[in-house]
């Protein structure tokens, strides 16, 4: 996927001037917020399983070698492959040589950000392997050709008019004059489309929630059931992976699985919770020959040790950018790579590099909500601030905004000179603020084009003060 | 109802820097609440700003420089208060995770305990319920981003604006989410603020209020800015000037006719 982070203020300016898209980003505001509320109050020890999971995770991080090496003791013991791919390269190659090994022409896939990371649908349509989506909103994505604005909801910024234009474009098969008023309309035809596909596919690839490490199992939760007949239908199935969805045991994973619905779609679980454990055993009635993980790391491995680790806990429920002030405005494209939202400005630049992702870090006002929701508690203020730490030691950010700052900083350190310099500029500027604010300020372009400046009242409170306190001195002699 | 001694009553007034420069009358009122509550007050002249706009552009030398002159400015007072939740929250969260240990550390932690924003200073600490004066009108009350999430500060200001004779308070949808400023986030992207704070001033036209209040100038400036260039009459102010009785300065962005 071409990094356009760089360009998230031009970006941003292309979204903000869409008003469909604005109409589209409402539903994320009053969805989503109001479901989490809901579900997180009918359920009094919420806040307890969200520190409870911040701990599981905690600990997973704190001992990930030796989870991931357990985890993959047990996938070999199930008759499973567990294969580890540094970068994404090398996840895109092991995917490709699974996929030849059995002659593969079209894979099914379900939803996975990883495999979006990876870049893998354009790599394996190159390499003669039609990959197909089966979640409703990535079929979507799919045949328009775009990527996901939403990690839990990738369509999330079309209008269902939209929809009904690419499915008439596309499904030429079918009657014309059919009706797809509704979204369940939509998401029928589109079981039926993909239904003929599970049969015909070679290999399915998931995604994984989680995988359990104490039983070698991959975890996916879903609410169309498309990602079972992915794993189940084909003799192959690929489990695609970072290599943080770790949790040690089964009954950690319930206590996480208990926060992830709920913080991501307000429900108490998704409608299907698939646990998968190796290939098809004899005595079974269905599932893949040949069962694979592969394991991504991709530069996660480095985050851990550093102020970033923490980001590592996060389940992708998509809680921070559903609550995120700067999400609604712009929506998900805007930022330009794979992960959008409060997770993806600190994810983003651990991946790619803080030079082409600096803006998103900045690009937050701290209102904090997104914090306050997270169901690991990731502080993700405090991460996006070390971003900004990092770019201005290493001076990435703007000349003028340094410089600017610097001369700010040289006057905030030296009280005495603060105070003859204010003491001075304020009177003066309250003096040209003739009508209590001002239409247009010369260095405050920013602020200006967009609203008033409201002028100072006049002088210092700290020139008022002293005034004060020499007339109460003087009172009393 | 307060069991301290005299001695343990003073109070350093960290005023903020927008305060100091763009709006002394909120220092005035913030003054007057105290002293009505029992308090000695003193504005130690050495301070300047709570070094927000360093701390979030990723300067951390300033940063801790800054952090530095002001514990050492108000360390001895029993309390610092000051009226805004997000310097008050960078005062009280913030100072002590600059510093990782050692003498500085130690400094920083037993300064980070005495600090509090105004109203809820007045009602958890100095045990205040209710202002004796009239504000007859409709307000509404945005809560700040900080104070609200960093401080838990929801229900104190309107404790005590409840009991302002005359006063209504009509609720604006959706009181927590960020008006767009942002410190310096709202001259950096302009114009994604400028969607932010448009929702915003939406909801405080929703509530039917005349008067918007809240507990942070750099938001109330940043809305009063975006209501005026609308056009809309709704009056803005922060909390402490209603509740101190003092509203006789115009409202924020407006001189006298
Ligand atoms: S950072 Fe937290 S809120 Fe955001 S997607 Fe990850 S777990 Fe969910």
């Amino acid at each position: 996927m071409e990094i356009r982070s760089p360009a998230f203020k031009e970006n941003a300016r292309a979204a903000l001037d869409d008003p469909q898209l604005r109409h589209a980003l409402e539903h994320v505001k009053s969805g989503f917020i109001v479901k989490r509320a809901m579900a997180a109050e009918a359920l009094p020890e919420f806040e307890k399983l969200r520190d409870s999971s911040k701990a599981i995770k905690d600990e997973t991080l704190a001992n990930l070698d030796k989870y991931l090496e357990a985890y993959e003791t047990k996938v070999t013991e199930s008759g499973g492959h567990v294969h580890w791919a540094e970068s994404a390269a090398d996840a895109r190659d092991i995917i490709l040589k699974i996929c030849q090994s059995v002659g593969a022409r079209t894979v099914t896939k379900g939803k996975s950000m990883i495999s979006e990371e990876i870049e893998l649908n354009d790599f394996l349509e190159g390499n003669g392997v039609q990959p197909v989506e089966t979640d409703l909103g990535e079929y979507i994505i799919q045949l328009r050709g775009e990527h996901p604005s939403h990690i839990i909801a990738p369509a999330v910024h079309l209008a269902r008019s939209q929809v009904e234009a690419d499915f008439r474009r596309v499904h030429t098969h079918l009657p014309v004059d059919r009706d797809l008023t509704e979204p369940v309309t939509l998401l029928s035809e589109a079981r039926k489309v993909l239904r003929a596909k599970y049969f015909q596919a070679d290999v399915g690839i998931t995604g994984a929630n989680f995988l359990v490490a104490e039983t070698g199992t991959s975890v996916i939760v879903t609410n169309e059931g498309n990602g079972d007949l992915t794993q189940i239908l084909p003799k192959v199935h690929i489990v695609l992976a970072s290599i943080e969805k770790i949790v040690p045991t089964l009954s950690d994973l319930s206590q996480v699985l208990r926060v992830l619905a709920r913080s991501a779609t307000g429900q108490d679980m998704s409608v299907y919770t698939t646990l998968s454990t190796g290939p098809r055993r004899a005595g079974d009635p269905d599932g893949p020959e040949q069962y694979h993980v592969v394991l991504l790391d991709n530069g996660r491995s480095s985050m851990i040790g550093t102020e970033f680790q923490e980001m590592l806990r996060c389940i992708r429920c998509g809680a921070c950018m559903n609550h995120c002030p700067v999400y609604h405005a712009v929506g998900g494209h805007t930022y330009g790579w794979v992960y959008p939202g409060p997770m993806g400005s600190v994810l983003t630049p651990s991946l790619i590099g803080v030079d082409k992702a600096g803006h998103l870090p900045n690009a937050s006002t701290f209102c904090g909500r997104c914090e306050a929701v997270c169901p690991v508690r990731i502080p993700l203020p405090k991460m996006m601030r070390h971003w900004r730490e990092r770019e201005f030691s290493r001076r990435l950010n703007p000349a003028t905004q340094r410089y600017g700052l610097k001369a700010w900083a040289f006057f905030a350190r030296r009280p005495r000179l603060y105070r003859l310099a204010t003491s001075i500029g304020i009177p003066v500027l309250s003096l040209f603020g003739g009508r209590g604010r001002f239409k247009s300020l010369p260095l405050a372009g920013g602020w200006t084009r967009h609203r008033d400046m409201p002028a100072p009242e006049g002088r210092t409170f700290m020139q008022e003060w002293k005034q004060r306190e020499a007339q109460k001195q003087g009172a009393r002699i | 109802m307060n069991q301290q001694t005299p001695q343990s009553r003073r109070v350093g007034l960290f005023v903020t820097c927008l305060v100091d420069l763009f709006r002394p009358s909120i220092g005035f009122a913030s003054v007057k609440l105290l002293e009505d509550a029992g308090y000695t007050v003193d504005v130690p002249m050495a301070q300047t700003c709570c070094g927000q706009p360093a701390y979030n552009s990723g300067d951390r030398e300033d940063t801790i420089a800054i952090a530095r002159k002001t514990i050492e400015t108000f360390e001895d007072y029993d309390y610092i208060v000051a009226p805004s939740g997000s310097c008050a929250g960078m005062l009280k969260k913030h100072y002590p995770a600059l510093f990782k240990d050692g003498d500085w550390a130690e400094r920083a932690k037993a300064f980070s305990a005495k600090v509090y924003e105004l109203t809820s200073f007045l009602t958890d600490v100095a045990g205040v319920d209710h202002v004796d004066v009239v504000h007859p009108g409709s307000v509404t009350y945005h809560d700040s981003c900080s104070g609200l999430r960093e401080l838990g500060i929801r229900e104190q200001p309107r404790k005590l604006l409840r009991s302002v004779g005359g006063l209504e308070i009509k609720e604006m949808p959706e009181s927590d989410v960020c008006c767009g400023f942002g410190g310096t986030f709202c001259v950096k992207y302009p114009d994604i603020s400028n969607r932010i704070v448009e929702d915003k001033t939406d909801s405080i036209r929703q509530s039917g209020a005349k008067t918007l209040l809240a507990g942070d100038l750099g938001c109330l400036m940043n809305m009063a800015g975006k209501l005026q260039r609308q056009g809309s009459d709704v009056e803005v102010r922060h909390v402490a000037e209603v509740l101190a009785g003092m509203c006789d300065t115009p409202a924020i962005g407006r001189r006298k006719d």
